[in-house]
Order: structure tokens, then sequence, then C-alpha cells
């Protein structure tokens, strides 16, 4: 059944949400199912948090309140936040649920969150993740875990091109440090990066007074991309600079090579995450016939730490909507 | 992972040098110079896709092409656009500049006095964000033709524009006050398409580099 024909009212949704109809709601909820059972087979327990926290237990967790968008009052005066993400409801859930209780934690969510939009991009307010949260488990066992249990999710969806690409929060921050880059520099060579822009990280690095083999190893590192053995190859480049700065993507990719998921993974030097929580492991998911990214994750050992529960910390979460498109678009194939 | 990279052309100013960079890398440019009103070319390695130079961030960050060549006046304009930049390309020299009548220097007076400055601008964005950057105030005035006539009229008190040689703006009665920033033409790419298609891509940035 289609929906056609002229409408005979038409009231309007803000942009970025949308109605979903029955041919488009069997498979999202085909799709959703699919990624769930995959959860629970990893032993994974699915949880259910409020859709709107309060925004200083939001803020909390990232202090640029990054993600937050929505806010309103309640009742008493109190600012209420729509949740950005899963991840800090999940943080919060964990220290004040499971206080007393013994790690690891093995959660999972099929959740709504939301994020402003900018206008005319086919963005969405409203989105679906499905994700999973390992809490208690440290690097490199819990993220090769994580990243396992995300490609079996990957599989379960049909997506068997996708592709994850791993890389580090704090790889190049740690190599500019080491090789002695100034603070004002330094932040501006990260801006650079995280905008993507190549040609202005070229420029900020060719202005330090560093020896030749230092810049070229500057330059060079960020654009390292492909299987384990960029990690060698950066190694090669650059000798203890950067080996101090890859040593935990490379025992990462000792794990996934054990596990036998090293085709599924791209390993990028140069990955960013615009999130403030995320250390150490990062990743993105990719897949040929989408130019947008269906999910993203990574490490973030300091965050429950600041809900009074230190505890190391991975996740990730495709975005369900996407991952339809995805699919839809392999079967065209 | 075999079909051929996607790589957005732009039309208009970029367009010659583009073809002749393309020449250089043994890509066949021989359909797009001829009369052709097509605007998408197959060839073995790359399929060439024309469009306006204001397009190609679009396409690019959609995916709907894997690589672009466009101007970086338009990547500051849609600075939003998440897009890799790669190379720059070093042809397409220009500049983006504030200009005000010549030896008219009430435009400053006109912006102590009222507060704020007019500017008429095809680059409302970047307009604007240099002012701000700045504490400065104007009133960003968006155009779609000829910018020069809006000072000439009184539409604007000055222009925000970009400028090769000078020679519109001389010819016009404007002169360049300050420089916004220079511009020149950039190779963009896909967030997915550079990842997952790194060793192409990789390999056409090493080759355009070395030419």
């Amino acid at each position: 059944m289609r929906a056609c024909g002229q409408a005979m009212s038409n009231y309007l949704i803000p942009p970025g949400t949308r109605d979903i109809l029955p041919d488009e709601m069997r498979e999202l909820r085909a799709l959703s199912t699919v990624l769930l059972e995959t959860f629970l087979r990893f032993g994974y327990g699915e949880v259910w948090t409020p859709t709107m926290e309060y925004e200083d237990v939001l803020v909390r967790g990232d202090e640029r309140a990054a993600g937050v968008s929505y806010r309103l009052f309640d009742e008493h005066g109190h600012v209420l936040a729509l949740r950005p993400d899963m991840t800090i409801p999940i943080a919060r859930l964990v220290s004040s649920r499971y206080g007393k209780a013994d790690p690891p934690f093995r959660l999972c969510y099929l959740s709504h969150a939301y994020r402003a939009v900018r206008p005319q991009r086919g963005q969405q307010r409203e989105f679906l993740q499905a994700g999973v949260e390992l809490i208690g488990v440290d690097a490199p066992e819990g993220t090769v875990e994580v990243l396992e249990v995300l490609c079996a999710a990957l599989d379960a969806a049909g997506l068997t091109r996708a592709r994850i690409g791993l890389g580090d929060a704090g790889l190049y921050r740690g190599l500019l440090e080491t090789v002695g880059v100034a603070e004002a520099p330094r932040s501006k060579a990260l801006e650079a990066l995280e905008r993507h822009d190549f040609v202005a990280l070229d420029a900020e690095i060719r202005r330090l007074d560093l020896d030749p083999a230092k810049l070229d190893v500057l330059i060079s590192l960020p654009q390292l991309r492909g299987g384990a053995e960029v990690i060698e190859r950066a190694i090669a480049l650059g000798g203890e600079d950067t080996k101090s700065a890859t040593a935990r993507l490379r025992e990462t990719a000792e794990g996934i090579e054990r596990r036998g998921i090293a085709g599924r993974v791209i390993f990028d030097l140069g990955l960013v995450r615009d999130l403030g929580y995320y250390s150490g492991a990062i990743f993105e998911v990719y897949d040929p016939a989408l130019g947008h990214v269906i999910g993203a994750g990574g490490r973030y050992d300091d965050l429950l730490g600041r809900f009074g529960r230190p505890l190391p910390a991975c996740g990730f979460a495709l975005f369900v909507e996407r991952v339809h498109v995805a699919q839809a678009e392999e079967e065209r194939r | 992972m075999s079909e051929p990279l996607r790589l957005a052309i732009p039309q208009g100013s970029l367009f010659e040098e583009t073809l002749d960079l393309l020449d250089a890398l043994d890509v066949d440019t021989s359909r797009l110079r001829s009369d052709s009103r097509a605007l998408l070319f197959a060839g073995d390695a790359f399929t060439l896709v024309t469009m306006r130079p204001s397009d190609v961030p679009t396409y690019v960050e959609a995916g709907a092409v894997d690589l672009g060549i466009t101007g970086k006046d338009v990547l500051i304009e849609q600075q939003e656009r998440l897009v890799y930049e790669l190379l720059d390309l070093g042809y397409g020299q220009c500049r983006m500049v504030v200009a005000t009548r010549t030896a008219d220097h009430s435009a400053d007076d006109l912006e102590r006095r009222l507060g704020a400055i007019r500017i008429a601008t095809k680059y409302p964005r970047t307009a604007s964000r240099y002012f701000e950057e700045r504490g400065r105030q104007a009133e960003v005035i968006e155009v779609k033709g000829s910018v020069e006539l809006a000072p000439i009229s009184g539409l604007a008190d000055g222009i925000v524009d970009l400028t090769a040689t000078g020679r519109t703006l001389r010819e016009n009665g404007l002169e360049i006050r300050e420089v916004v920033a220079n511009c020149t033409a950039r190779l963009v790419a896909n967030r997915v398409a550079h990842k997952l298609r790194q060793e192409e891509i990789d390999a056409l940035v090493e080759r355009i580099g070395a030419r």
C-alpha cells in the first residue's frame, strides 16, 4: 500500500522528523529485530532510558554539551533535554543502578536520539540508534569484543561490503606533543584535522620550526589508512615518536587479527570524532553504497568516572535508518 | 570496487585548467572539450561529471561523486559541508576582497557613524563571518548577479567578492580595501570514498602532486 494522491489536508511535521508507513515500518522493524537479536546473542541485555534527561546530567557527560539541541522546562523550572545519544544516559544508568554490582556490564539499546539539523541536508532531528555499551572491560580486549559484535551486526543486516574505520582519539595530539609542538600551533593543527582540511594542516605544520623529517611525519601520518600494515608504515616513518602514539592501535590490531575480523577493519591514523568524551579507539562505519557514515563509536574510559563510577568502557551505535538505506542500495546492485 | 572513480569537474572559470590537469594525468578530455551538452562522461579510470562549482560540495558530501574540484571560495562559503580537502591544485588563483568606491572613504565614515556597513555579496556566509570575527557589524545583502552594481547604485556601501585581476572592479569604479582570503582550486573527497577507495585516491593525489 502506498500513500498517494492529493492530501485532503496537510498538517506539517517539523523538518527532520518523519512519519513511517507500514511498508517501510515492516522493513525497519525486521532490521531492528535482527540487530537486537545479534546483541542479545553476544550476552548484551537490552535497556530503556527516558527520552528526556536533566540537562545537567547530560552536560556532566560532555561539558561542551556538543549534541544537546532541544531543551524544555518542567513544571518546577528544571531544564530537561532530549538525549543526543544513548552513551551518556547509559553511563548515568550504570553508576546509579549498578553502583554496587561487579562489572563488566553488557548493555544494548534500540532508541531514538535527537540532534539539531542543518536545513535541506536530509539530516534527521529524531533518529533511531541500535547499539551496545561494554562497561568495565579495558582496551584492547573490550574494544575488540565490541568490534566483533559490530561486525556480526553488519553481517546480520546483510551489509557484507561494509567496513569499519578504526583510529585513536588521542593519536595525533599525542604525536604533536611528543614532537614538541607548542600549545597554540598544536590546537591549530588539530582544528584543521577536525575539519578534514589537509591543505590547511599541511600549511600549519610547515609553519613549525622543526627538522624536515619530523615535518614529513606530521604531514604524512594522518593520511595513512588501510590494513594493519599502515601502523608498521607509521613506525617506519617516525620511529619512536610514532611508536608510542600508535601503541594502543597496535594492540587492538593484534586482537582483531586473532578474532578473524581484520578484513573488515580499515586503520585510519587521521580519524577524529567530534564528541568530547572519546578516549583511545574511535570508529566509524562505512558502506560503499552510501556517502554517509552508517554508525560510529569508540572508547570512553573517562566518562563513567564523571558519574562517580570510574570504569573503562567502549560502545557503538548504528544509525538504523541509514543502515536501512544502505540495505536497499545494496539490494539494487 | 572496480567501478571508476566519479570526479566532479567545475564549469566556468576553472573548467579549462581542470581539463589541462586531467590531460596531464592521461585522462581523455576530448569529449568534454567538444560542444557536447552531456553532463556525464564515462571513462575507464574516471567518470567525469560537469557541474557548477558551487554544487560540487553538495555532490561530494552526499557521495553522488567520490571526488570533486572546486574553488576555495566555494568551500569557505559552504564550510559546514563535510568533505575532505586533499590538495591545493594551485590554479584558479584569485582573492576574496572587500571593495568600495574608488577614492571614496565615506564607507569608513558611514561604518563609524551608523555602526554598520552595508555589504552586497554572492557569499553571504563568508561576508557575515568575516565581519563578525572582527567585531564589526555589517548588514549583508545577498545578490545573484553583478555585485559591482550595488555600491554604484547605492544599494550597498561595499561588496565582498572574488577577483582575479581586479579589472572588473576597476572598470566599475571600485577598489580593494581588505583581503578576506586567497583562493585556488582544491581537490575534495567524499568521507566514505576517502576510506573505502584509499589506494586509488592516494595514487591520484600523488600523481597530481608529482606533476
